[in-house]
């Protein structure tokens, strides 16, 4: 088997038995990003000589004996989101096309304490906004499963790079399912943890009550090894939580006795294609008789969480991209006055989708509107967070499809903004009421594409959904299979 | 909910964005869907019910009023797109004639 085909797991024992170099590991990795990148787009920039260089200290490390992280060595991607110094950050918008950050993201930060070997930057949505990976400056991403499809978005970089082994693991970002809807189309796994649970410190700003970072893997195991590398408090950042970080292999290692699903009714009405339907209701009677009890539990306010994110993430971001104004970085359109530079600045820099969110977020935010759409949205959220709060007197974990489809068609929603919002309508209310919910493959449809399963848990108890989403990964095989490329 | 075109061009202006005629057209075609589709909401009576903008309940924690790390001059210079003797550069402000 080639190394790039390994997960992190996998490798590391290799490495540490010393059957394996990083710097093998970095190279078969960057021969497959040779091979595949024309066909799929993934990447913004590569950064090769430095990956072969850090796998090199590595190996060096490891010769002299020093204590290694469990990700030494190992070759990742990043979303195009995260500050790292010195090295072009786009956020895939043409207003950072040349943007060189001064400092490192704290998730950059500790991944380069753990001796990461970072290979490139991955294509997004321009500022995180979108749910198919087309709304990117730098052109879309395929989706590796079928060329013409979708990868899904934002962080569809991130989901193929870890599918079609460009890497073996990577980070992007979640705000209304960006981790998660990417995930289940490409048959990687993808967490969105808890709000708080990782620092946003040098992560660029989408919407700050409904941001979070989350990993990408092949498997429910090295999903865990990311985050674990990564979580806890960061001074930098006031909205990180510092409740300690548990030791999340451990919670892998127990069975699914004691624990109970909840099925809320309100994710498996119609309008879900039915394969989706059939392989999410394979995988609950999966996790049943691996000792999970379920009982039916009900989200009445689901239906409100669409409409009460595109309010809330508009508002915000309109607030949050102000920021971008020509003045300190990034792209500055020539203008005779400052006036008229703002404006071209703003005009040409943003992309559609950007500048119809800030529209819409400047108008719910806007006097004699406010109370009617911010303040309505953000009440409505507080019902959409009782519901998971009842909810969970009655279970441990929720249990719902990822998504309501498997890929669609590149430029098959471009044209009409609110059918590609409804692409989200499993993942958003995860964002809205700040929980964890972790995405990991339970199929394909007829087509050879992907279905994704989603869990989801508790504030802070990622270690419950690693615990059943490793022990029905070790019942099926769906994430060993790989995309022909 | 109907967003005018003329509506649009003001929000534009508060948002500092400068739009073509065509988009225009298209913002104000669809925004006004998707404020009619959020419409929706007000199917809840939510005239008890306080708003939420903090999901995970913590207290704020402010870190120690020590000097950290920051930028030096020529860091933070070599970001901005035009600058003159340490000094950002933008266009003229006050026209003095």
């Amino acid at each position: 088997m080639e190394p790039f085909h390994l997960t992190i797991f996998e490798s590391q024992a290799l490495l540490k038995k010393k059957s394996l170099s990083a710097k093998e590991l970095t190279e078969s990795v960057l021969k497959r990003i040779e091979a595949t990148q024309p066909k799929l787009n993934t990447f913004i920039t590569l950064c090769e000589e430095s990956a072969l260089c850090c796998a090199k200290e590595v190996d060096e490390k490891r010769a002299r004996g020093e204590a290694l992280s469990p990700l030494a060595g190992i070759p990742i991607s990043l979303k195009d989101i995260f500050l790292t110094r010195g090295m072009k950050t786009t956020c895939s918008s043409r207003i950072l096309s040349d943007f060189i950050p001064p400092y490192d993201a704290t998730v950059v930060d500790r991944l380069k304490k753990n001796d990461v070997v970072l290979v490139g930057k991955a294509n997004m949505d321009e500022f995180a906004m979108g749910s198919s990976n087309e709304n990117s400056y730098f052109g879309p991403v395929k989706n590796p499963w079928d060329l013409e499809r979708t990868p899904g978005g934002s962080s569809g970089g991130s989901a193929v790079s870890v599918s079609a082994g460009q890497c073996l693991g990577s980070f992007g970002t979640d705000t209304g399912g960006s981790v998660r809807l990417p995930a289940a189309l490409c048959s990687v796994v993808g967490l969105k943890p808890t709000y708080g649970r990782i620092s946003r410190y040098g992560v660029i700003a989408f919407a700050s009550s409904l941001d979070q970072v989350g990993p990408l893997g092949k498997t429910v195991q090295d999903v865990a090894l990311l985050l674990e590398a990564v979580a806890g408090y960061d001074s930098f950042d006031s909205t990180s939580h510092p409740i300690p970080v548990p030791s999340y292999q451990t919670a892998l290692k127990k069975d699914l006795k004691g624990l109970t699903m909840g099925i809320p009714d309100e994710y498996f009405r119609e309008g879900i294609d039915p394969e989706v339907l059939k392989a999410v209701h394979t995988a609950i009677d999966q996790l049943q008789k691996l000792g999970a009890k379920r009982v039916k539990i009900s989200l009445p306010h689901s239906s409100y969480a669409i409409p009460v994110y595109y309010l809330i993430c508009t508002a915000e971001a309109s607030s949050n991209l102000a920021r971008y104004d020509g003045v300190q970085y990034g792209f500055r359109a020539t203008a005779s006055t400052l006036a008229e530079m703002y404006l071209k600045t703003r005009g040409e820099g943003f992309g559609r989708e950007v500048k119809r969110r800030i529209m819409l977020g400047t108008f719910v935010l806007s006097s004699g509107y406010y109370d009617a759409y911010y303040k309505k949205a953000s009440q409505v959220r507080t019902l959409i967070q009782k519901d998971f709060t009842e909810a969970f007197k009655q279970c441990d974990v929720i249990v719902t499809p990822a998504s309501p489809t498997t890929a669609f068609k590149l430029g098959e929603k471009t044209e009409n903004p609110l059918e590609m919002y409804l692409t989200d309508i499993f993942t958003t209310s995860v964002n809205l009421a700040g929980l964890p919910a972790l995405v990991l493959p339970c199929g394909f449809d007829q087509k050879q594409l992907p279905i994704g399963l989603q869990l989801i848990g508790p504030h802070f108890k990622e270690e419950r959904l690693f615990q059943m989403g490793h022990a029905y990964e070790s019942a099926t095989d769906w994430h060993t299979r790989k995309p022909s490329l | 909910m109907k967003i005018s075109p003329q509506e649009v061009e003001r929000l534009a202006k508060l948002a500092w964005l400068k739009l073509d005629p065509e988009e225009v057209k298209r913002y104000s075609q669809e925004l006004s869907s998707i404020l009619d589709y959020v419409e929706t909401l007000n199917q809840l009576d939510t005239s008890q019910v306080s708003p939420t903008y903090h999901v995970v309940p913590q207290k704020s924690h402010l870190r120690k009023d020590e000097i950290g790390r920051s930028l030096s001059q020529e860091e933070f210079l070599s970001m901005v797109p035009a600058h003159e003797e340490g000094a950002v550069k933008v266009p003229k402000i006050i026209d003095i004639e």
